[in-house]
C-alpha cells in the first residue's frame, strides 16, 4: 500500500486516513484485455493504487492477437501468446473478470453484465476493438464463413477447416494474406478474391503491391486481382459450399475467409447515451461525451484527427500509445494522445514489411518518389521527400529491416533524403553477416536524381545519438 | 550421438509433402539407421560393408530429403506444425525418442559392454567401428569412438538440414558451417590424426600405455572439466608427444585465461555456445526441432542461475583440490581424499549425468539447451563476462514489437525476449548463446544481434519510441 498505517495513530486518525485512501483509489473499469485495455491498465497500476478491472468475454488473459496465426500455424500454443504469465495479474492487483457486459448505465456508473450481475466504476475505460466487416453480401452468415479476429475466431477456423479441400478468402488486406499462409501451412488450396487490381494497393504503391503479388503466386495461391464476392453459397446443411464472384465464376469451397477489414466492437453501448459515429467518439484526451468514460484502441474514433492520421486507428501500436497516454489521464493530469511520427509493419508470408513516416500508394503532388528492387525481387526500398526542402516524409522497405530510431529522429530533426541515404547504414537493421545494399541503393539514387551522395560507413556514436532520444 | 533415426527429426509426418526423392532419401537414412541397430542386436554385418553403409547412408540420405524439403518452399521461417508434431510437442514419438537416447548414453557411460566394448575383441555395435578406428590409428574402436564418430556424422548430417532449413539467413548459414567445420576438423579429424601419428593415446612397443590427453581444442575447461587431472597433466609432459602435448597445455590455458574473456568481451559467449563448442553444436543441429520446448517461466530462470551457478563452482573447488593433488601429491585436501570426494562425484553427477543423460537425453522434454543452461560450467563464466563486460546485445527495434511471442517460444535458452522486446529494452542476458534464431523468427524485424559499445547497451527507455503524448522529463 502507498499509505501505511502506523499502529500508534489514533483511532481518528486512522478513519481520517481510510477515507483519504478511498477518495485516492478510484475502481477504474476497463472492458476488454487486448493490448489498449491491458497497456492502460498496466500503466494505471504503475502510476497508482487504484482499483483496476478488466473484462473481457473473450479469454480470461490477455495474449497477443497478432500471434492468432501461429497458433493455427503450429508455431506456437495459445499460452506462448500471453505476453504475461498468469500470476502476473495477482500480484500487480490488476483484477480480471470473464463477462459479457450488456448495458453500460452512465448515470448510475453502472456495468450489467450477460449473467444478470453488475459492477460499479468511478471511471471507465472502452476498449473492446473490433469486429469483423461483412457488407450484407448474401450468405456471408453461413456455417464456415468467417473473418478472423479474436480468439473464438481462431476456433472457428480451427473447426471449420478440418479436412477441407479449399477456401476462399474475400478482401486484400493483411488479415486475408495471414489467413491465406494460416491455411497452407495446412495444405488447404486457397483461392484469394481481391476487389483491388493489385493486392493492398489502396495502401501500397505499385511495386510493393507487384511484389506481394509475384510472392502470394509463388506460395501457390490462386490469386484472382479485380475480382469481388457476389454470394456464397450454401449447401443443405447451411455451410458454404461454394461462393460466386462479380465475375461470374463459382468456386467451390469448404470455408470462407471474410477478410475486408474490420470495424469498432461497440454495439453493447446502444442506449448508454455515450455518443458514437462509426466508433465511440473521444476528444484528444481519449474521453467520450461522458465524463469519467475513457476509449482507447481499434474502437476509438476521434472527432477531429490528428494530421494525416485516419480518425479510426486499427493498429497494434497506436492502441498501445493510446493506453499509455490514457493511464497518464487518469493518474495524473490530462494528456492528450500525441503518437509522434507514424510507423508500422506486417509480414507477407516470407516478405517482412516496416514502414517510417509517410508513403502514400501514389505521390502527392509536393512529394518526390525513388523505389528501388533487389534483382531476386524480394527486397526492395521506397522513399518519398518533399520537392522543395527535400525533406525525407517516408519510407518503404521491405524484405530488409531498418532500425525505428534512425527514422524517428531524422523526422524529428527535419532531416533531409540525401542526409538519409547518406547514414542509410547506421539505420540499416538487418542481422549481422547479411549483404547490404546500401551501396545499389544510392547509386541508383544518384543516377536518377543528378546527385553526388555517398554512402557513410556504420558509426556506432550516431547510432548511440539516435537512441539517446 | 545416439543410434536413434536421426531421420525422426526431420520426418514430415504429412505423406503429402514426401515425394518420391525425398522417400528415397529417408529410405537411404533408414537404411543406414537400420544397419547400426542391427549391429548393435548382434546380427553379423560385415564393418568393411555395413559401416560405409550405415555412415554415408545416414549422412547422404539426410541431405538429400532435407534439400529436397526445402528447396521445394520458397524460402523463409520454417516453423508450420512445430505443436503438432508428436516428436516435436512431447507427443509418443519424442518421449521414445527421449527414452532411447537417454538409455543410449547410461549404456556408454556405464556399461559399454551392452554395444559391444570389450577388452578382449569389440562385438556387435562397436565392433562395426574398427575398421575406421584403425585406418585412423592402428587400432580398434573403442566405445568412445563410436560415440564421436556419431556425434560428428549428426551434427554434419543434421547441420547440413539446418542449412536448407534457414538458407535464407546468412548469419544462420555462416554459423551452421562453422559448427560442422568445428566439429568434424577440431573436434574429430584432427585429434584422430593426431592419435594416428603416435602424438595420443599410444601404447608403445613394450606394451606401455603413454596416456591420453584432450585434443579438442575448443574444449575447454572448465567444460573439460578433467584437464587439470593428473593423468592428463602427465600426457601432455609426455616426451614422444612433443610438441604436440605441450603445445595443446599451453593454449588450452590460453583458452580460458585469455582468449575466452577477450572474444566474450567482443561479441558475447556466442563464439564459443553457438559457434564451435560440441554440445553447443549438437544442440544447433540434431536439437534444433526442439529448441522450442525450454520452459520461459521466470521459476524457470530462478533456478538456471542457482543451478549454473553451483555447478561452476562446484567444478572450481574440484579443481583447485586437483591442482593442489598434483603439485603437492597428496591425494588429499583438507583430509579429503581428492579422486572420491571431489573428482568422482563431479564426473558422475555433472560431467556423465547432466551433460550427457540429462543433456541430450532429455531433448525431446526439456530442450536442446538443458545442460548449456543449467548446467555447463564454461556457459556460466563466458555468461558473467556477457553480463557485465561485453559489448554485446540483442537490440529491440525501437517500437516495433507486437508481443507476438516467436523469440521467446524459440529461445532455447528459455529467454522471455518478447518481455524486453515489448518495453523497447535491449536483451542483455547471461545465458544468451547467440543462436540468432529469436531474430530470424521475428516477424517485425524487431530483434538483432549486434557488438557495440557498452553505454547505453542495457537502458530500460522511459517511454517506448513512436509515442509523443508522454514527456519523459514529467
Amino acid at each position: 500500500m502507498f499509505l501505511s498505517v502506523s499502529s500508534t495513530t489514533s483511532a481518528e486518525n486512522q478513519k481520517f486516513i481510510i477515507c483519504i485512501i478511498r477518495l485516492v483509489m478510484q475502481h477504474i473499469v476497463i472492458i476488454g484485455n487486448g493490448i489498449s485495455g491491458i497497456t492502460t491498465a498496466r500503466h494505471i497500476r504503475k502510476k497508482s493504487d487504484h482499483r483496476i478491472t478488466v473484462i473481457s468475454a473473450e479469454t480470461d488473459h490477455f495474449y497477443s492477437r497478432t500471434a492468432l496465426m501461429y497458433i493455427y500455424m503450429g508455431h506456437m500454443k495459445y499460452e506462448h501468446t500471453k505476453p504475461y504469465e498468469d500470476w502476473f495479474w495477482t500480484k500487480n492487483r490488476i483484477e480480471l473478470k470473464r463477462a459479457y457486459v450488456n448495458k453500460v448505465d452512465t448515470g448510475a456508473k453502472t456495468l450489467s453484465f450477460a449473467d444478470g450481475s453488475s459492477m460499479v466504476y468511478d471511471k471507465l475505460v472502452i476498449a473492446t476493438g473490433s469486429k469483423s466487416n461483412k457488407f450484407g453480401w448474401p450468405g456471408q452468415d453461413l456455417k464456415a464463413v468467417q473473418g478472423l479476429y479474436n480468439y473464438q475466431d481462431l476456433e472457428s477456423m480451427e473447426k471449420y477447416t478440418k479436412g477441407i479441400s479449399r477456401a476462399v478468402i474475400v478482401g486484400g488486406g493483411l488479415v486475408g494474406i495471414e489467413m491465406a499462409e494460416m491455411l497452407l501451412s495446412r495444405n488447404i488450396p486457397v483461392t484469394f478474391l481481391v476487389r483491388e487490381s493489385s493486392f493492398w494497393n489502396n495502401v501500397l504503391p505499385e511495386g510493393e503491391s507487384e511484389m506481394i503479388n509475384r510472392h502470394i503466386r509463388e506460395h501457390h495461391v490462386d490469386l484472382k486481382l479485380s475480382t469481388g464476392l457476389k454470394e456464397i453459397l450454401s449447401d443443405d446443411n447451411g455451410r458454404a459450399r461454394a461462393v460466386l464472384t462479380d465475375q461470374g465464376e463459382e468456386i467451390a469451397c469448404q470455408f470462407v475467409g471474410l477478410t475486408a477489414g474490420v470495424s469498432p466492437n461497440i454495439g453493447f453501448l446502444e442506449g448508454s447515451g455515450i455518443e458514437t459515429n462509426r466508433g465511440v467518439l473521444v476528444d484528444p484526451y481519449l474521453e467520450t461525451s461522458i465524463k469519467d468514460v475513457f476509449s482507447a484502441g481499434d474502437c476509438a474514433e476521434f472527432r477531429e484527427t490528428n494530421g494525416e492520421r485516419k480518425s479510426l486507428e486499427q493498429v497494434w501500436y497506436t492502441g498501445r500509445m493510446m493506453g499509455e497516454a490514457l493511464a497518464e489521464t487518469i493518474c495524473k493530469k490530462p494528456t492528450k494522445y500525441d503518437p509522434g511520427h507514424w510507423f508500422n509493419s506486417a509480414k507477407f508470408f516470407d516478405i517482412e514489411y516496416q514502414t517510417y513516416g509517410w508513403v502514400w500508394p501514389k505521390p502527392k503532388d509536393n512529394e518526390n518518389d525513388f523505389y528501388w528492387e533487389h534483382e531476386s525481387g524480394k527486397i526492395c526500398l521506397r522513399i518519398r521527400w518533399n520537392k522543395e526542402t527535400d525533406q525525407l516524409l517516408g519510407v518503404n522497405n521491405f524484405g530488409f529491416r531498418l532500425r525505428h530510431h534512425a527514422f524517428d529522429k531524422w523526422f524529428k530533426d527535419g532531416r533531409t533524403v540525401q542526409y538519409a541515404l547518406e547514414h542509410l547504414k547506421d539505420a540499416n537493421f538487418d542481422p549481422e553477416l547479411f549483404k547490404k545494399h546500401e551501396e545499389s541503393i544510392v547509386a541508383q539514387f544518384n543516377a536518377e536524381n543528378g546527385t553526388n551522395i555517398s554512402v557513410k560507413k556504420k558509426s556506432w556514436q550516431r547510432i548511440l545519438q539516435l537512441v539517446s532520444n | 550421438m545416439s543410434s536413434v533415426d536421426p531421420s525422426l527429426s526431420i520426418a514430415n509426418p504429412d505423406p503429402k509433402d514426401t515425394d518420391a526423392i525425398q522417400k528415397l532419401g529417408l529410405a537411404l537414412a533408414g537404411l543406414g539407421v537400420l544397419v547400426l541397430f542391427l549391429s548393435w542386436g548382434g546380427v553379423g554385418i560385415p564393418a568393411a560393408i555395413g559401416l560405409p553403409v550405415a555412415l554415408l547412408g545416414i549422412l547422404i540420405g539426410t541431405t538429400i530429403y532435407s534439400a529436397r524439403l526445402y528447396l521445394n518452399q520458397p524460402e523463409g521461417i520454417k516453423n508450420n506444425g512445430v505443436y503438432f508434431k508428436s516428436l516435436t510437442n512431447r507427443g509418443a514419438l519424442g518421449w521414445v525418442t527421449g527414452i532411447v537416447l537417454t538409455g543410449f548414453y547410461i549404456i556408454l557411460y556405464w556399461f559399454p559392454e551392452y554395444i559391444g566394448f570389450k577388452a578382449s575383441g569389440n562385438e556387435g555395435f562397436v565392433a562395426l567401428f574398427d575398421p575406421l578406428s584403425m585406418f585412423f590409428k592402428g587400432q580398434p574402436a573403442s566405445q568412445w569412438f563410436l560415440y564421436g564418430t556419431l556425434y560428428t556424422l549428426c551434427i554434419t548430417s543434421l547441420g547440413i538440414k539446418f542449412l536448407f532449413k534457414y538458407r535464407h539467413n546468412r548469419y544462420q548459414f555462416i554459423r551452421t558451417l562453422v559448427v560442422i567445420a568445428s566439429q568434424l576438423f577440431l573436434a574429430y579429424l584432427i585429434p584422430e590424426i593426431l592419435a594416428g601419428l603416435n602424438y595420443n593415446d599410444v601404447t608403445n612397443t613394450s606394451g606401455e600405455y603413454l596416456g591420453y590427453f584432450n585434443t579438442d581444442l575448443k574444449n575447454t575447461w572448465p567444460l573439460d572439466y578433467d584437464f587439470f587431472y593428473d593423468w592428463q597433466l602427465d600426457a601432455f609432459q609426455e616426451p614422444s608427444y612433443q610438441p604436440i602435448g605441450t603445445l595443446y597445455l599451453i593454449v588450452g590455458i590460453a583458452m580460458f585465461l585469455l582468449v575466452t574473456p577477450v572474444i566474450t568481451y567482443y561479441v558475447g559467449k556466442r563464439w564459443y555456445c553457438s559457434w564451435v563448442c560440441g554440445c553447443g553444436g549438437l544442440a544447433e543441429t540434431a536439437g534444433d526441432p526442439f529448441r522450442h520446448l525450454s520452459s520461459k517461466k521466470l521459476g524457470a530462470w530462478k533456478l538456471e542461475r542457482w543451478l549454473i551457478h553451483s555447478v561452476m563452482i562446484f567444478v572450481f573447488v574440484m579443481t583447485a583440490a586437483t591442482i593442489y593433488g598434483y603439485f603437492w601429491n597428496t591425494g588429499e585436501v583438507f583430509g579429503l581424499n581428492i579422486y572420491k570426494n571431489f573428482q568422482q562425484p563431479y564426473g558422475f553427477l555433472i560431467g556423465a549425468t547432466f551433460s550427457g543423460v540429462i543433456g541430450v537425453g532429455f531433448y525431446p522434454m526439456l530442450g536442446n539447451r538443458v545442460w548449456c543452461r543449467f548446467g555447463c560450467p564454461m556457459a556460466g563464466y563466458m555468461g558473467i563476462i556477457q553480463r557485465f563486460k561485453s559489448r554485446f546485445r540483442i537490440t529491440t527495434n525501437g517500437g516495433q514489437c507486437i508481443s507476438c511471442g516467436n523469440c521467446s517460444t524459440y529461445c532455447e535458452q528459455g529467454i522471455d525476449v518478447r518481455a524486453y522486446a515489448q518495453k523497447g529494452q535491449n536483451i542483455v542476458r547471461a545465458s544468451c548463446v547467440g543462436c540468432g534464431v529469436c531474430s530470424a523468427v521475428c516477424p517485425r524485424g524487431v530483434l538483432n544481434l549486434e557488438n557495440g559499445p557498452e553505454e547505453g547497451r542495457i537502458d530500460l527507455p522511459a517511454i517506448i519510441i513512436g509515442n509523443e503524448s508522454i514527456k519523459v522529463a514529467d
